[in-house]
């Protein structure tokens, strides 16, 4: 593992409490996320894992709870606020848009950085053309980067469940995102694929400095390239340090092995 | 072997962005339009003009403007016709009661109305979302045909609702005969066209495609909702508007209320599906398909030389056009443009099987 | 006070009827996802069938009993119902089994123009009569208390009770029985349903059997009231807020869709429309449901809509 250079809390999630109707996804939950660290949350399935970053995007509100990112303090967060305060995100479960193309869905992370407004996309002369190629350029070194060039004109909807991976973090990544929410990114893939989707996120942290946060099943994967662990079971926190620690930690073997409780 | 793409290497991103990227494209489009706009209107018979080819102009452009809302964005609108009435009554009324307005100012200013009604009954989609969206639609549908038809002052005061609008003429240019009427709208048709091409290819039409598909991702990745609903149904309104405005002007010259009611939104509607949603290609189709199909259905007697009671020749039409329209949903729900797609792939292979 | 209470009452009636018509849409919906646009056009083509074959039986066989021939008329059309659920599920249905639902709603509309132009085909299109028995004479209540009491129609009351019946037949159904819950699986996801083994094809027939039941009680009634002919099509779009206001998926949200519109509609109409010029019934119902949607985007008693990501 490279050496990180780990600077202060950029992401603080403070006492968040949230629940449907009577069930109760996450209790009084509270870590940080440090800079350019890689951090990893992992649980049991149905453990609050998502729904925690559901609530660091503004998908979900919670009732109790602050977040601060960079030392401004949400109680709830706003999707297109936190967008382009830098954070994007991939999906459990894809999340694509199935009537584009794979050009198209990465360029749509672009959107954000697009300036040009509804009357110059129109005519689409000058400044809207320019702007068009120069995100255009972009999206193609993520294409470059993700090694997905074949695909670029495939309806995403038909590629295969690896790609389609790839293409939500290549979404994310146009975003130029300062922290990165990875939601299970190895989720169905196999050894070649896992080591494919592991050099991605490595690189991206190495390269761009930029924040990951991974929600993932995989141990080893976990153990391997993570700072810190945060675990997770029925809502609660249950062990936050560096992989070693949560290792050994006794509540977090009985909430993966199961113990009677 | 005509349809290769061999040797075409784009050097660029601003070549692969081409509208039409292939060169037998280019020159397809370029000979299409050379016909349009310079032998048609020599060639083509005055019955074929009035009765065919202006209806499908117009119509296509209200269907292109209806495929944004509903094909990019994914909202469901039953209520075009409203939109189409409110840009011809109130062109109407810019060009009646203020002296010397130039003909196209009216016909853009009946659109630009046409967008605040559009962006008006377009705030429920923020909270409304599919088939609930579509019965709310039908709120500005029959209300707007109720305003027009008894609120005597949008209509100049007409008491039934009634308008007439003659003497149509561009820069000193007259435009009463079939052939300039029809060249009058075909630029109309090609200008907004190629302007909608741009908006959906643009950033703001991955906006639309983006809330189509899945608008919580949408969300995360900064797009905001409420701009990308409400220019999604301003943009279509104003082109459904200017469409309506045109439909009154050119194609009708005198029209009331009923000439925008709900079967008119049920064709258009229907011209989008079958032409094949999120395809601005797709909405000429579709509106080919819709236009000289009753033709089609209501000469077809006499091409066979069976004469039959026009009632019941009604009632025939009406079982063909709806037996049609479920057919063609069946064979292919996406419309007439995947199997143009589909076409030109098989083109793309001509003369090997695969 | 008494002229509001008529007026009130006389809404609720109507309501009442435009109820049925929505029960059928509801049917639909809740068993196969499936927005019916064609209801209108099955209550028609079912008054048809059975206005003229209590024409026709009587006139082939010489029956002389009106009750036997209105029943013998009752099941053929019944019959006919049948036959076109079975039709509209192999051609129509059958083959556009995980389209969006524009496609669907669509293919109903195109349903609506065929059936609107074979029943008047197959039928003839005058104006038919249905005569079963109801009683077309004004019932006065409370003609102690208001003077020259209350009017009320006894054809209406009887309608609502018939409706109201059906209504509590249907809930129960769905509800509490098999088949019922095998429609209510369908309508969430038809791979699902599917995938553990209900019968898809059949399901569908069934419930569209069912929607063509209502709309033959539908079109029975209304056919009685009005006469059956052309318009009756149109009902439908009368029926569509009603539908909505209830929520698509709630057959008690129906009636009491129905309830609320048809007596909004009857007042309004009397005492907001002289104001501006009369003729809001048009509109009346819908903007109402708009209203009610921007509160409750999924009518009043409809399932929430959840995204999950």
């Amino acid at each position: 593992m490279s050496e990180r250079n780990i600077g202060e809390v950029i992401l603080d999630v403070r006492n968040i409490s949230l629940s449907f109707g009577g069930v109760n996804a996450l209790t009084d939950i509270s870590f940080n996320v440090r800079e350019h660290e890689v951090r990893a949350i992992i649980g049991p399935n149905g453990a609050g894992k998502s729904s925690m970053l559901n609530c660091i995007n503004g998908v979900y509100t919670p009732q109790q709870g602050s977040i601060t990112f960079r030392g401004r303090t949400f109680s709830h967060m706003n999707s297109r606020q936190v967008a382009e305060m830098g954070v994007a995100r991939t999906f459990q479960n894809l999340a694509l848009f199935k009537g584009m193309n794979v050009i198209d869905n990465i360029m749509s992370g672009r959107n954000l950085k697009m300036k040009c407004n509804l009357f110059q996309q129109a005519l689409r002369l000058g400044a809207a053309q320019r702007e068009e190629e120069a995100h255009r350029a972009f999206v193609e070194q993520i294409i470059d980067f993700l090694e997905i060039q074949a695909y670029r004109k495939t309806p995403v909807g038909r590629l295969p469940y690896g790609l389609q991976k790839r293409v939500d973090l290549g979404r994310a990544l146009a975003m130029e995102p300062q922290v990165l929410l990875l939601d299970e990114p190895m989720a169905g893939m196999n050894v070649e694929e896992k080591q494919d989707m592991c050099r991605f996120v490595l690189d991206v942290n190495d390269e761009f400095g930029t924040t990951i946060v991974l929600i993932e099943h995989d141990m080893g994967v976990v153990m391997d390239i993570s700072d810190r662990v945060v675990v997770l079971d029925y809502g609660k926190k249950i062990g936050d340090g560096s992989p070693d620690e949560v290792r050994g930690n006794p509540e977090v073997i009985a909430a993966y092995l199961g113990t009677t409780h | 072997m005509l349809y290769r793409e061999n040797g075409q290497f784009k050097t660029s991103y601003r070549a692969d962005q081409q509208i039409f990227p292939i060169l037998q494209d280019r020159i397809a489009i370029a000979l299409v339009l050379v016909l349009a706009f310079v032998v048609v209107p020599f060639v083509a018979s005055e019955y074929l003009m009035r009765a065919i080819l202006i209806p499908f102009l117009i119509l296509s452009l209200a269907a292109i403007g209806l495929n944004i809302l509903v094909g990019y964005c994914g909202q469901i609108s039953l209520g075009t016709g409203a939109f189409m009435a409110v840009g011809a009554y109130a062109a109407y009324n810019f060009q009646v009661r203020i002296d010397g307005m130039p003909l196209i100012a009216s016909l853009l200013l009946g659109g630009v109305c046409a967008t605040v009604v559009g962006v008006v009954f377009g705030i429920p989609s923020l909270r409304i979302k599919g088939l609930y969206l579509a019965v709310a639609t039908l709120a500005a549908q029959f209300f707007v045909d109720w305003a027009f038809l008894r609120i005597s002052w949008l209509t100049n005061d007409s008491s039934s609702g009634s308008v007439s609008a003659a003497g149509l003429q561009v820069l000193g240019l007259q435009i009463q005969s079939p052939a300039s009427k029809y060249l009058f709208c075909l630029v109309f048709v090609t200008v907004f066209a190629l302007l909608a091409k741009n908006l959906v290819r643009g950033a703001i039409g991955r906006e639309w495609m983006a809330m189509r598909d899945m608008d919580v991702a949408a969300a995360v990745i900064g797009i905001r909702p409420v701009y990308a609903k409400l220019t999604a149904f301003a943009v279509s309104s104003f082109i459904v508007g200017v469409a309506g405005a045109l439909w009154g002007f050119v194609h009708l010259s005198t029209w009331e209320p009923a000439a925008f009611n709900l079967n008119r939104s049920f064709d258009l509607l229907f011209m989008v599906i079958i032409g094949g949603l999120g395809s601005i290609m797709g909405s000429f189709f579709g509106a080919a398909f819709i236009v000289v199909l009753p033709i089609v259905l209501d000469n077809m007697p006499y091409w066979f030389g069976i004469p039959i009671d026009t009632a019941l020749a009604a009632h025939l039409t009406s079982m063909i056009f709806g037996a049609l329209i479920v057919f063609f949903l069946v064979v292919e729900p996406h419309g007439l443009a995947r199997l143009w797609s589909i076409g030109k792939e098989k083109l793309r292979l001509w003369p090997f099987p695969h | 006070m008494g002229f509001f209470l008529e007026t009130l009452i006389g809404g609720l009636m109507s309501g009442m009827l435009y109820s049925l018509v929505a029960l059928g849409f509801v049917l639909i919906f809740k068993a196969s996802g499936v927005f019916n646009f064609a209801q209108g056009a099955m209550v028609l083509f079912a008054a048809l069938a059975m206005a003229r074959f209590a024409e026709w039986l009587p006139a082939l066989t010489g029956l002389d009993n009106k009750v036997l021939a209105n029943v013998l008329a009752f099941a053929g059309a019944m019959v006919v119902m049948v036959l076109l659920a079975w039709v509209i599920e192999r051609l129509v249905l059958g083959k556009l089994v995980n389209q969006e639902a524009v496609t669907l709603l669509m293919a109903t509309l195109g349903i609506t123009y065929f059936l609107d132009g074979f029943g008047q085909t197959l039928f003839g299109n005058d104006i038919y009569k249905i005569d079963i028995g109801m009683p077309k004479d004004p019932m006065f209540l409370f003609e102690n208390i208001f003077q020259g009491g209350i009017l009320v129609s006894k054809e209406d009351l009887y309608a609502a009770a018939i409706a109201a019946a059906l209504v509590t037949a249907l809930s129960v159904f769905f509800q509490y029985t098999t088949t019922g819950r095998a429609l209510r699986a369908v309508a969430d996801d038809h791979q699902a349903a599917q995938s553990i083994g209900i019968p898809l094809s059949r399901v569908w027939v069934i419930v569209w059997s069912v929607a063509g039941f209502v709309a033959l009680v539908a079109g029975m009634i209304w056919g009685s009231k009005l006469g059956v002919q052309f318009s009756l099509s149109v009902l439908a779009l009368k029926a569509l807020p009603v539908v909505i206001l209830g929520g698509l998926t709630s057959v008690p949200g129906a009636i009491i869709g129905g309830l609320i519109l048809g007596m909004g509609e009857k007042l309004s109409e009397v005492f907001i429309g002289p104001m501006v010029g009369g003729g809001i019934e048009i509109w009346f119902g819908y903007v109402v449901v708009l209203l009610v949607l921007l509160v409750r985007p999924q009518g009043l008693f409809g399932e929430k809509i959840i995204d999950r990501v």
